[in-house]
């Protein structure tokens, strides 16, 4: 293959101001030239460079499916075999999880199945709206409070009670085991250098691997119920918080490490009273990213038996019953920002410290909240054995929107339908199929031969190799068309995402208040589950890739607004100043300084909204893509491991080779315009 | 006190190198246990201490000082052996620390050292109380004997009334008394302070050295104390050991340093150093006269006071001083023109 001929010279490294034609050129010309005759010439002779023979193919998915039949047949460390292990995982989550079910939804039982009765009541929707209430006034003051209380008293209003508080149940469960869970391998990760160097590219792998491939291996071996949803959140929210763990830690002053040692701690005495306190703040970000991972995992886990809010939208998806599906997705926004603004208000008070109250003072005088909390649940739960209204929120009281929202979309369809019909076909016809067919027809080989050699000239050989093998493999086991197609809707909703968020950026990056509202905005986007984000498309296109790409760009148009808007909101003001002096036009000023000079924060904004739109994308699989997101979905509903473990991981190269790639252009390009990093 | 050979040593570092970089070790080692500078930077180390030798004397202030980065936060960190030395020998009361076991070093750290540190290294999560109680609440004293210890502390540094306050509710001068109470709350032998006024405001920091010299006075502690600053080293020390480049080009009393400066380095130092403020009587004094001057002695002053001290008790042109030891006994006399000779140089 020409394209990737082997004898390269040197990339030109540090030399930015050659000549204007340089060998690189001539080399990148007769790649392209090469590329360009394979595809269009190369079929008939050399059709194994367009399809990866099947014969040929690496059998990675036979192999895992054996790997994980042996694990589970097989498989023992001595004492113990591996289903033992998984069953004895199962039982220390189940146990926890089923206290916190009854004490938020089914109440305590005796016996079995239908004929279980209730000895106790679970908690009261009064009480546990009012401890929510009562945890964002001593979080947040006042204005959380009403906050939080809306929020909570929403799912009651709109009928989502129970499942609301089936989802929190999962969440109670896994967010403690995460956090404790990423918090130790962080530690061990920052005590040990050695360990940490094996943990950061499984903690890459883990972050770029879609959501959807995590449930398959777990439903195989945990089966499908609650236990399997929440092994799956902790999982899930396991990178992250081992990575906030390990940079919280090291962001601990030297010398306070060295006071540690100085008065003596024994290394639990430094980690735990030394180490973790002084790095509390950064791990409570930590925390609160956890709850909101734990939260998105736990809707999609539906698909694994999750149940609650996220089986409500599953359910109204397959049935196609928009207005049950925002219903619930509606509660599942209350949920996430009720968490969020919670957990990020602990946060902060977590850096306040009280002043304690006097010691002599009584028990409800020292905890004023607790005692309330007791006071309310004991309250509710004997008067709501008269008063039923007290235990459980009636029927009577819940509104429902669902004939609302069916209402809405019919209205829509009636009056608006040619229109949304027009804008979808005209952008599927002539965008997005052609683009489509242009990727499905270009040869896997050269493609992988433009990628090393992309590679090679921003990063150097070993990127090259890097992007290029990863290609290679995604060809080899067979992903190739899917992964084409995953690339055609990530591309097409990434370019919409920008023709959206650039000018959204650039017309409010230097007005504040604006700019504020905005930002507003997409935190608050941002926090919610990517579930929740199919339902108003599914209700104005139906199913297909239109749909999806929708989704997608809702989902994934944060980054590319937020770190556009912050390189415009940081271009050295002196640059301005004189470009300003120099007589330029805003216009001039935008085009030839403050974009110019915010390019490298645009591409990473671009980098990330790729990451989001592929991890989006796998999701948008529920409203019929046939991409890799389809196999891992496929792959889940057989419980076959090594198909969706294939699929899913092709993603994350997918992801990997972005990123990378996207990467090293941003640093070249900085260090050409002198910024530093 | 200054100039005596006592002979009691309490700390003692023999050779202590700290080189920084992969190899470090076997680099010292094939080269016979001394680099050059040269051949260090050839090798790529960083020489943060090279051959250091030194001793500090029980309840001197032993002042380090040197400018930034010439190792002396390393040197400190050798003694206590929170850098472990790439050579060398560091003895603590006649014990090698080197070959100390890790629990016996724990043993040592918690009981007969303390240190206070430039960014003070509080604990964000604990009250004043909490921080100057913690390296007792470490060992596993009990709650009530550590606060009792902690609240005196407390009024030793003059933080009286604000046990319960946090870190972050404290002025920086105020952190760095925490730090101070913090790191005497265990009563060490030897207490090691990191630039501990640096980080201060300069007014702050003169109240800060005021305090630190009645503390002194009280405790009467062996201490170790870094300073980048010369004016600090020369209030403050007993002794001051100048470092440059990792290496310890002069030890000796302020007086010795600022009337025979080792190098064109101590020097510079010394050149904008008030002379009559470091030179002590001791040495301008000439010996007593066989018979005594017309008119007497003015009166008598101690061999330790500084010049510039007892310039103001010359009234007249020919009056001479009488000087008296420790035990009031006379010694020798101080002549005007001399003193005046050295007022003139400041
Ligand atoms: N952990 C380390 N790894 C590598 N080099 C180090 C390390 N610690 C210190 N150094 C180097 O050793 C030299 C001495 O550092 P040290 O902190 O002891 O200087 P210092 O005199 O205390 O300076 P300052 O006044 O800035 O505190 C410096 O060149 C520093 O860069
Ligand atoms: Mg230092």
């Amino acid at each position: 293959m020409s394209v990737s001929s082997p004898s390269l010279p040197k990339p030109e490294g540090k030399r930015r101001a050659g000549p204007r034609w340089t060998h690189w050129h001539a080399i990148w010309v007769a790649a392209v030239l090469a590329f360009v005759l394979l595809w269009l010439f190369g079929k008939p002779f050399a059709g194994w460079a367009f399809k990866y023979p099947r014969g040929e193919q690496l059998p990675f998915r036979r192999l895992i499916g054996e790997f994980m039949k042996w694990l589970v047949d097989e498989a023992s460390f001595g004492l113990f075999s591996f289903t033992e292990l998984t069953r004895f995982i199962a039982a220390v989550i189940d146990f926890p999880y089923r206290i916190a079910l009854s004490l938020l939804s089914t109440g305590f039982l005796q016996g079995q199945g239908s004929d279980a009765v209730q000895i106790l009541p679970p908690v009261s929707w009064i009480a546990v709206i009012a401890m929510f209430t009562m945890l964002g006034f001593y979080a947040g003051g006042r204005r959380l409070a009403l906050v939080v209380g809306l929020c909570f008293g929403f799912l009651a209003l709109f009928g989502q009670w129970n499942n609301a508080m089936i989802t929190l149940a999962s969440i109670l469960i896994a967010v403690p085991l995460g956090v404790v869970g990423g918090l130790v391998l962080g530690i061990a990760g920052y005590r040990w250098p050695m360990f940490a160097v094996f943990l950061k590219p499984v903690l890459d792998l883990m972050q770029t691997v879609p959501v959807f491939a995590y449930l398959v291996p777990i439903l195989f071996l945990f089966g499908f119920g609650p236990t399997a949803a929440v092994v799956a959140t902790i999982i899930y929210a396991l990178p992250p918080m081992t990575r906030i763990s390990m940079l919280a830690l090291g962001q601990v002053p030297g010398e306070v490490h060295d006071l540690g040692r100085m008065v003596g701690c024994t290394s639990r005495q430094m980690t735990w009273r030394v180490l973790v306190p002084s790095a509390m703040h950064g791990l409570m970000v930590g925390v609160n990213q956890v709850i909101m991972l734990a939260l998105n995992m736990v809707i999609i886990a539906s698909m694994i038996g999750a149940g609650g809010l996220g089986f409500e939208v599953l359910a109204a998806l397959r049935r196609l019953d928009i207005g049950k599906g925002l219903e619930a997705g509606l509660a599942i926004v209350a949920l996430a920002i009720a968490l969020d603004r919670l957990s990020q208000a602990l946060a902060r008070r977590a850096q306040k410290h009280e002043h304690k109250t006097a010691a002599n003072a009584g028990f409800v005088a020292r905890n004023p909240y607790t005692s309330a909390s007791v006071a309310l649940i004991v309250f509710t739960g004997i008067v709501g054995l008269a008063i039923p209204a007290l235990q459980t929120y009636p029927e009577a009281w819940q509104v429902s929107t669902g004939t609302f929202w069916g209402e809405v979309v019919r209205w829509i369809n009636v009056n608006f339908f040619d229109q949304l019909e027009a804008v979808k076909n005209a952008l599927l016809l002539n965008v997005m199929i052609p683009f489509k067919r242009f990727l499905l027809g270009l040869p896997w080989l050269g493609v992988t031969g433009l990628l090393l050699l992309t590679g090679y000239s921003l990063g150097g050989l070993r990127l090259g190799l890097l992007v290029a093998t990863l290609a290679y493999l995604i060809a080899a086991t067979g992903q190739w068309e899917k992964a084409m197609i995953t690339v055609y809707l990530c591309g097409i909703s990434v370019i919409l995402a920008c023709i959206l968020g650039f000018p959204i950026a650039i017309l409010t990056a230097e007005r504040a208040r604006l700019w504020n509202w905005v930002q507003v905005i997409i935190d608050t986007l941002q926090t919610l589950p990517s579930f929740v984000y199919l339902m108003p498309a599914v209700m104005l296109f139906r199913v297909g890739d239109f749909t999806a790409t929708i989704a997608v760009v809702a989902y994934a148009v944060a980054p590319a607004i937020r770190y556009t808007a912050h390189g415009l909101r940081h271009v050295d003001p002196q640059l301005i100043e004189a470009g300003t002096a120099a007589g330029c036009t805003p216009w001039q000023l935008l085009t030839k300084i403050k974009l110019k000079l915010a390019l490298p924060e645009i591409i990473l904004g671009i980098n990330q909204t790729i990451m989001l739109a592929l991890s989006m994308l796998v999701i948008t699989a529920l409203v019929g893509t046939r991409d890799l997101g389809q196999e891992v979905y496929i792959a889940l509903t057989k419980a076959d491991t090594g198909r969706g473990l294939v699929a899913g991981i092709s993603v994350a190269f997918i992801a990997i080779i972005a990123d990378r790639l996207i990467s090293a252009g941003a640093d070249r390009l900085r260090a050409r315009l002198g910024l530093k990093h | 006190m200054p100039g005596e050979a006592s002979s009691n040593v309490k700390l003692q570092c023999r050779a202590v190198w700290k080189l920084f970089g992969a190899g470090a070790a076997a680099a010292l080692a094939t080269a016979g246990g001394k680099l050059s500078g040269e051949a260090l930077a050839e090798a790529g180390l960083i020489g943060a201490v090279r051959d250091a030798n030194l001793e500090v004397r029980d309840g001197e202030i032993f002042v380090i000082m040197g400018l930034s980065g010439s190792g002396k936060s390393t040197l400190v960190r050798c003694m206590s052996r929170l850098v472990e030395p790439t050579s060398g020998e560091i003895f603590f009361n006649g014990e090698n620390l080197l070959s100390a076991p890790p629990a016996r070093m724990i043993e040592i750290r918690r009981h007969q050292m303390g240190m206070v540190f430039q960014h003070f290294a509080l604990l964000p999560h604990l009250s004043v109380l909490g921080n100057v109680a913690f390296p007792l609440e470490v060992q596993g004293v009990g709650r009530q004997a550590r606060e009792d210890r902690a609240r005196k502390m407390v009024e030793l540094v003059g933080l009286e009334g604000r046990e319960e306050f946090f870190p972050s509710e404290l002025s920086g001068g105020q952190q760095q008394r925490v730090g101070i109470a913090r790191s005497l709350s265990v009563e060490p032998e030897i207490w090691f302070l990191d630039e501990p006024f640096s980080a201060l405001d300069p007014l702050i920091r003169r109240e800060m050295q005021d305090e630190f010299i009645r503390l002194q006075n009280v405790l009467k502690k062996t201490i170790v104390f870094i300073t980048h600053d010369f004016d600090e080293a020369i209030r403050l020390a007993d002794r001051i050991a100048i470092m440059k480049d990792g290496m310890i080009v002069q030890v000796g009393t302020p007086e010795e340093l600022v009337t025979a400066p080792a190098d064109d380095y101590v020097a510079e130092f010394t050149q904008n150093v008030i002379k009559a403020k470091v030179i002590r009587v001791a040495s301008l004094m000439k010996p007593m006269p066989k018979r005594a001057p017309t008119g007497g002695y003015l009166s008598d002053i101690g061999m330790t006071s500084a010049i510039a001290d007892v310039a103001p008790l010359f009234q007249s042109a020919n009056s001479v001083l009488r000087v008296v030891d420790d035990a009031g006994q006379p010694v020798g006399c101080l002549k005007r023109e001399d003193v005046v000779q050295i007022m003139m140089q400041a």
